[in-house]
């Protein structure tokens, strides 16, 4: 006699399968759709800054994809809250098949970074730069999740190392950020400024509101496509997913 | 996945309220392997279950969910009628696990020992004297090793100043994993007296072990859980 | 038997300073536990110079960093035995069914830890000062900062130890743990050693060392006593 806890764990998975099925199409078009539409917009239709020339040009990927990545360890992050109080194992998956796409995301924040640095600062990478440093701990805290779901050979606790972990970054982003800010501004020789709020002219904001949403969608369909291998390494014995992959 | 029974108490929908150990429908699953499947039982003032079967049976992860160590397992765990996910602490005021490990310093003093577990496990605003710490010590042979450091002694002796804690406990439920091991013969017949005599007392006890036990409290709640290897389907 | 005698009103820090006597007792009979990361500090501060090179204007300008670094990292290692001789002897599965608070029992062996590893390096202060050519008068504020930054490192060390204790390769993964939850103390921390050196006020530094302390002391049992729970499942 099985309880009804049983059926609702296997339940939830199967049900969630579903819907990526269902969504997973629209979403990666519609992202890649906007993604392609603001990238282009971007490089061939808005003017060269005045005093960045082409080089701005970058910030269509590097500002998306550095704000969808903060975004994203918070996401996680709150998967990371609902499986610890709720015991919920889509939360766990949902944990897993966020970090690596976050840290990607962190990753091509990272270079997009550095490369748009080059031609500004005249180097790939000054430390002066409080969000790219931030950035490059954000990517230590991905890995260091990553790393724990990779150690534990109990996929279980695993699960609830990194649910812990994520909530501990959780708490620490805020403060890491604020006080790399506070370093960076103490460090900054008083000819260069980096924190002066530039004010963006508005044919070169409109692309970047399309690609943010863009980038949102993307992450949202990349998600999809590692929780798939999620469920379908964690539910390889239900029939449900014997059934499904018999189709 | 089998459950063998003699006279066993099994009734998933008994009265909750009821008092002692409860265990409804549990089911762990290790990685891919289903280690207990659909297990419940009752346990009453003055029962004692033993659990056998064999290696990989799930037996050791049984008693750890139920002791509250394991939080990996469906169904659940009562005690008195609540559920010890809601209400772990009435359990551990009451309950004494003795695991595979001995749970002793080594570089410690049997004594030393004693005393630090006693203010975990039986905290009062009186402590529990030296000369009676001593006679627990003396109960399982050790009181003449009483100052010598824990790393000097044997595995065996180790083992034994973990026992040395059932003769100090006021715990009504003793969870002990294995607990012969590593004791000589004349140290089991004591062992299982101690375990009679808390049975008698109206404890319970719930004991793995693969050799027989000849106490009158535990014939006839024997159990047994068989391995179940393989699929959920 | 069936009667519990427990007496209601047991002093609530029973199994605390149960548990701090008991793992003083354990360190102070090894003395490898308080000496080893003292004398892994030093050897590494004599690496950083034999690396920087011996000019003293040089070594004094990087010591605040050098120090900082080097305490973090000899504390962070130490910390991998914090919780793992428990987990191998059994005794941290007799702390976790205790009926005693559990948050009580994380800070006793915390404190313990850090009174046998972190404050012999803050009490080395002086043998910093002189390897690295740090003013005599920033001593007591090296030595300060050193106090409140070695209890922020143990206590968010003990965050990673608790998360890897049932892992065989716990020390590396400790340090990737850790590291990036470490950066607001190595700023602060090597600030407030520079506002030292260099005569600055201390007290915004100062004030921060002593928030993140706190705050670290609250939160990070919450943390430990899931990781050590989770240890148990395995």
């Amino acid at each position: 006699m099985a309880s009804w806890q049983w059926f609702h764990r296997l339940g939830s998975p199967k049900w969630l399968s579903g819907t990526i099925d269902r969504w997973l199409p629209w979403v990666l078009s519609a992202g890649t759709l906007l993604l392609i539409i603001s990238v282009v917009w971007g490089l061939a239709f808005t003017p060269p800054d005045y005093k960045q020339g082409n080089s701005f040009r970058i910030i269509y990927i590097h500002v998306p994809t550095a704000v969808v990545a903060l975004a994203a360890y918070y996401v996680m992050a709150i998967a990371g809250a609902v499986s610890i109080i709720w015991r919920m194992k889509v939360a766990d998956m949902a944990l897993r098949a966020i970090a690596p796409v976050g840290a990607a995301l962190t990753f091509l924040a990272l270079i997009t970074g550095a490369i748009w640095g080059k031609p500004t600062w005249g180097a790939y990478w000054i430390w002066q730069d409080a969000r790219l440093t931030s950035m490059l701990i954000l990517f230590f805290l991905y890995l260091g999740i990553m790393a724990l779901h990779d150690a534990y050979q109990d996929s279980a606790s695993g699960n609830r190392a990194a649910a812990i972990m994520s909530l501990v970054g959780t708490v620490n982003i805020p403060i890491i950020y604020k006080s790399v800010d506070w370093w960076s501004s103490l460090h900054q020789p008083a000819s260069l400024k980096f924190t002066e709020e530039s004010t963006i002219a508005t044919e070169m904001l409109q692309p970047l509101l399309l690609a943010i949403p863009g980038a949102y969608l993307f992450f949202i369909a990349a998600v999809m496509l590692q929780l798939r291998v999620q469920i379908a390494r964690s539910e390889k014995n239900t029939q449900w997913m014997a059934e499904r992959s018999g189709l | 996945m089998s459950i063998e029974s003699s006279n066993i108490n099994v009734q998933p929908h008994d009265d909750p309220t009821r008092s002692g150990l409860t265990l409804d429908s549990i089911c762990c699953e290790r990685g891919d392997r289903l280690l207990i499947q659909d297990l419940s039982l009752h346990i009453a003032d003055g029962q004692g279950v033993r659990i056998e079967g064999p290696n990989g049976s799930g037996k050791t992860t049984l008693l750890r969910v139920i002791a509250g160590l394991s939080q990996q397992y469906d169904g659940q765990v009562r005690w008195n009628g609540e559920d010890i996910r809601q209400n772990a602490s009435s359990l551990a005021t009451e309950c004494l696990y003795i695991g595979h490990l001995a749970g002793v310093k080594a570089l410690l003093t049997p004594l030393e020992n004693l005393s630090w577990w006693l203010s975990l496990h039986i905290p009062s605003a009186k402590p529990i004297s030296q000369e009676v710490q001593l006679q627990a010590l003396q109960s399982v042979g050790l009181d003449r090793f009483a100052d010598t450091p824990c790393h000097q002694l044997s595995a065996g002796q180790q083992r034994r100043i973990a026992l040395a804690r059932l003769y100090l406990s006021e715990h009504r439920l003793w969870v002990l994993d294995e607990p012969f091991t590593a004791i000589d013969a004349a140290g089991v017949v004591l062992l299982e007296q101690r375990i009679a005599e808390h049975l008698a007392q109206g404890g319970m006890a719930i004991v793995t072990t693969h050799q027989a036990m000849n106490i009158a409290g535990f014939t006839s709640h024997s159990l047994s859980v068989m391995s179940a290897n393989g699929a959920i389907s | 038997m069936s009667t519990i005698h427990r007496d209601e009103h047991a002093p609530i820090f029973a199994a605390f300073n149960a548990l701090l006597l008991r793992d003083l007792r354990v360190y102070f009979r090894y003395r490898g536990t308080w000496l080893n990361p003292l004398v892994f500090v030093l050897m590494v501060i004599t690496l950083f110079t034999l690396g920087i090179g011996p000019d003293p204007s040089a070594l004094s300008n990087h010591a605040a960093g050098i120090i900082w670094v080097v305490a973090l990292l000899g504390i962070m290692l130490s910390l991998d035995a914090l919780f793992r001789a428990d987990y191998d002897d059994g005794s941290l599965e007799q702390l976790l069914l205790s009926p005693q608070p559990l948050y009580l029992s994380v800070l006793a062996k915390i404190l313990a830890h850090w009174f046998i590893t972190g404050l012999p390096i803050v009490l080395a202060s002086p043998l910093y000062s002189l390897m690295l050519g740090i003013p005599f008068s920033a001593v007591p504020a090296l030595a300060v900062g050193l106090l409140f930054g070695s209890g922020i490192l143990s206590f968010i060390g003990a965050i990673g130890a608790a998360l890897t204790v049932s892992l065989r390769s716990g020390g590396l993964l400790i340090a990737l743990l850790t590291l990036p939850l470490y950066v607001p103390a190595i700023i602060f921390g090597s600030q407030f050693v520079e506002s030292a050196i260099e005569g600055w006020p201390l007290m915004p530094t100062f004030s921060m060392l002593l928030g993140l302390l706190i705050g670290a002391m609250v939160l990070s049992p919450l943390a430990i006593i899931g990781g050590l729970r989770l240890s148990q499942d395995v």
